[in-house]
C-alpha cells in the first residue's frame, strides 16, 4: 500500500446554496486540502462553518458550485457508482424507518451493499448486539448514531466520511468510539470525520483543518496547529504583592502578561523556565500561589484563537465542546 | 433468493469487492424492508386491503343510477373493470404517497441515497410492495370476474397487463410528484384527494366514457388515469378499434413521461427546514 497516493483531493471548492432571486448564501468559499491513503484528517469548526456542506460534496450528495473533487480519483457526483462501493458514509443526521428492528434495518443496508459484512460483526463493532432485535423508535439518540456508525463500515469501505460521529453519545460510548475509529484507521481505513469537539481532533487526528466562514484558516498535525501558540501559566497574586515584583518577566521567558482582579495569566514559548523562576521567587518569598495552573498550549486554545477571532473574548473562556455562534 | 445471495457473498468476502450489489439485489432489500413496514401500519394495510374491496361496492350503486344504454356495457362490466382503477389509486398511489412522505421525514431517503442504490431504484425498491399487491389484487378481479360472475376471460390479456403495468408506473410517480405537497405521512393522504376525486369521477372508473355526453368525455379523456384503465377494460372486454388501443397506449406513455419528469424536477429527498 502506498501511503502518499491522495485518496481525497479537493482544490477551490464552493458551495453556494440558492435562494429565489438574490445571490444565496455561500457556505464553502474556496476550500482546497487533500487527504492520503490511511491517513484520518479532520475537519473542525464551530456549527455553521461549513463543514458538512464540504463533505456532503465529497460524499457525492451535492455538486460543488465551483471547483473540483476527487474521492479515489473519481467525481463523486458524477461517476456515483465507481465510488459508492468503496466509501462508507455516516451523516450528520440520517434516519432509519422508525418501525423496523435494528437487525432488519442492517439486513436492508446489506442487500445494499457490496461486501457486505454479516450482520452479527457490524452490530457487534459497535456493541448494538444485544438490541438487534428493538425497533428503531424505541433506541436512543446515542444508540442511533452508533447503528449508523454500524451501516457505514459495513461494507468494509476504504473511505469513511464521519460527519460529527459521536455528538449526542455519552463519554464512554465516545471513547469506544474512538478505539473503533483509531482500530480502523490502523487497518487501512482512511477516515476523513468532522467534529466540533477539539480533543476529538486532538485524540484522533493525523492531520487537521480549521475551518471558519467557509474558509480553511489553519491547516496542519495538530502540533503544527497548536505550535505557535503560547503556554499559560495562571496564579493569584497573594495580598499586598503585585506584578511588579516578580522578577523580570523578559528574563523568564515570559512573552505577554495579564492580571485582572488579582489573577494573573503569563504566556510563554518555555512553560518549563518561566514556572521555574515563578516557583523558585515563591519559595524565596515563602508565597503560596493559590489556584496554580501550568498548561501546555492544546487544539482548544488555538482553535479558539484561529476560529474565534471574530466573536467575543469571552469565548475564551469556554470550555470543551464549542456550541458555536448560537450557542 | 437474490437478498441472501448478496449477503453470503459479502460474508466470506475480505474486503475486496466481489459479491457486487445488483440492481434486482438492492431493490428487493428495500421492497422486503418496505413489506414489513406496511404489515406494521395498520392504516395502510386498511388502505391496501380493503379501501379498494369498499370502493367497488360503493361507487355500484352509483354506475346503477346511470344510463349504461349505448355505452354497450353491462353494470358488472363497467364495476369490475372500473375496480382496476381503484386498486390503482388506494393500493398504488395512496399508499405511495404516505410511504415516499414517511421515509423523507425520518431522514431515510436522505440516508439512503449516500450508498449505492440510485434515485430510481430507491423509489422503485419502496413501491415493489405495493406494485406486487395491485398486481395479485387485478389478478384476482379478473379470476373472480370469470369463475364466479360469468364474464368472459380476457379479450386481449396483453392490453389488460400493459395497462396494470402502466398504470402502476403511472401512479407511482404521480405519489412520489404530489409528495412536495406533503409534511407527514397524515397529511399526504389529505394531499392524494385531488387526483383520487379527479380520477374516481372523471377517469371512468364507475361512469364509462362511453355513457357520458360527448363534451365530457372529451374532456375526461385527457385526465390522467383515463388512458390506463380505459386500456385495462379494453383488455378484459374487448371491443376497441386499433386506433383505439394505440391512441390509449400513447396517451398513457404521455402521461408516465410527464410524471417521471415531475418526480425529477419536484421531488424532494429530504424535508424542508
Amino acid at each position: 500500500m502506498d501511503f502518499g497516493e491522495s485518496v481525497i483531493e479537493v482544490s477551490g471548492l464552493r458551495r453556494r446554496y440558492r435562494q429565489s432571486g438574490d445571490e444565496g448564501f455561500e457556505a464553502v468559499r474556496g476550500v482546497s486540502f487533500t487527504v492520503r491513503r490511511g491517513e484520518l484528517f479532520a475537519l473542525l469548526g464551530t456549527n455553521g462553518a461549513g463543514k458538512t456542506s464540504t463533505v456532503e460534496v465529497l460524499e457525492g450528495l451535492a455538486r460543488p458550485s465551483e471547483g473540483r473533487v476527487r474521492v479515489l480519483g473519481h467525481d463523486p457526483y458524477e461517476e456515483r457508482r465507481a465510488v459508492r462501493p468503496r466509501i462508507g458514509v455516516m451523516l450528520q443526521e440520517g434516519g432509519f424507518p422508525s418501525d423496523l428492528t435494528v437487525a432488519e434495518t442492517v439486513a436492508m443496508w446489506a442487500g445494499c451493499t457490496t461486501g457486505a459484512r454479516p450482520a452479527g460483526e457490524a452490530l457487534g463493532l459497535v456493541g448494538l448486539t444485544a438490541r438487534r432485535d428493538v425497533r428503531i423508535k424505541q433506541l436512543s439518540g446515542g444508540e442511533r448514531r452508533r447503528l449508523d456508525l454500524a451501516l457505514a463500515l459495513l461494507g468494509r469501505p476504504e473511505v469513511l466520511f464521519l460527519d460529527e460521529p459521536t455528538t449526542g453519545l455519552d463519554p464512554e460510548a465516545r471513547h469506544t468510539t474512538w478505539e473503533l475509529v483509531r482500530r480502523l484507521r490502523d487497518e487501512g481505513t482512511t477516515v476523513l470525520l468532522t467534529t466540533h469537539y477539539l480533543e476529538e481532533a486532538e485524540a484522533l487526528a493525523d492531520r487537521l483543518a480549521i475551518m471558519r466562514e467557509g474558509r480553511i484558516v489553519a491547516t496542519g498535525t495538530p502540533s503544527e496547529v497548536i505550535g505557535g501558540y503560547p503556554s499559560r501559566i495562571r496564579f493569584a497574586m497573594p495580598d499586598g504583592w503585585f506584578v511588579g515584583d516578580l522578577p523580570p518577566l523578559a528574563e523568564m521567558g515570559v512573552l505577554r502578561h495579564e492580571e485582572t482582579g488579582g489573577r494573573v495569566e503569563l504566556q510563554t514559548g518555555e512553560l518549563q523556565r518561566t514556572l521555574t523562576g515563578l516557583l523558585l521567587w515563591a519559595r524565596e518569598k515563602n508565597l503560596e500561589l493559590e489556584g496554580l495552573d501550568a498548561r501546555t498550549a492544546s487544539l482548544e486554545q488555538a482553535f479558539l484563537a484561529i476560529a474565534g477571532a471574530t466573536e467575543s473574548s469571552a469565548a475564551a473562556e469556554a470550555p470543551g465542546a464549542l456550541t458555536g455562534r448560537n450557542g | 433468493m437474490a437478498v441472501n445471495g448478496v449477503k453470503t457473498a459479502g460474508a466470506t468476502g475480505t474486503g475486496v469487492p466481489t459479491g457486487a450489489t445488483t440492481v434486482t439485489g438492492r431493490a428487493l432489500a428495500l421492497g422486503r424492508a418496505e413489506l414489513k413496514l406496511l404489515g406494521r401500519n395498520k392504516t395502510a394495510l386498511y388502505i391496501t386491503l380493503l379501501m379498494p374491496l369498499f370502493m367497488v361496492y360503493a361507487m355500484r350503486s352509483g354506475t346503477k343510477n346511470l344510463d349504461l344504454e349505448g355505452s354497450g356495457l353491462s353494470l358488472k362490466e363497467v364495476t369490475m373493470t372500473g375496480a382496476f382503477g381503484y386498486v390503482l389509486l388506494f393500493v398504488v398511489y395512496y399508499n405511495l404517497m404516505s410511504a415516499y412522505t414517511a421515509r423523507r421525514e425520518e431522514l431515510v431517503l436522505k440516508r439512503l441515497r449516500t450508498g449505492e442504490a440510485g434515485d430510481a431504484e430507491i423509489l422503485a425498491g419502496t413501491a415493489l410492495p405495493s406494485a406486487a399487491i395491485a398486481l395479485a389484487q387485478c389478478v384476482l378481479l379478473v379470476g373472480a370476474g370469470s369463475l364466479w360472475l360469468d364474464m368472459r376471460v380476457p379479450a386481449r390479456p396483453e392490453l389488460l397487463l400493459a395497462g396494470v403495468l402502466l398504470g402502476i408506473v403511472l401512479l407511482a410517480a404521480l405519489a412520489a410528484a404530489s409528495t412536495a405537497f406533503a409534511k407527514t405521512s397524515e397529511s399526504a393522504q389529505l394531499a392524494a384527494m385531488p387526483l383520487a376525486m379527479v380520477s374516481m369521477l372523471g377517469s371512468g372508473m364507475f361512469w364509462p366514457l362511453a355513457a357520458m355526453p360527448e363534451g365530457l368525455a372529451r374532456f375526461c379523456e385527457v385526465l390522467p388515469m383515463t388512458p390506463v384503465v380505459e386500456l385495462m377494460r379494453t383488455g378484459w372486454l374487448g371491443g376497441a378499434s386499433a386506433a383505439e388501443v394505440l391512441g390509449r397506449l400513447g396517451a398513457a406513455l404521455v402521461w408516465v413521461i410527464l410524471g417521471v419528469f415531475a418526480v425529477r424536477r419536484w421531488f424532494r429527498w429530504e424535508p424542508r427546514r
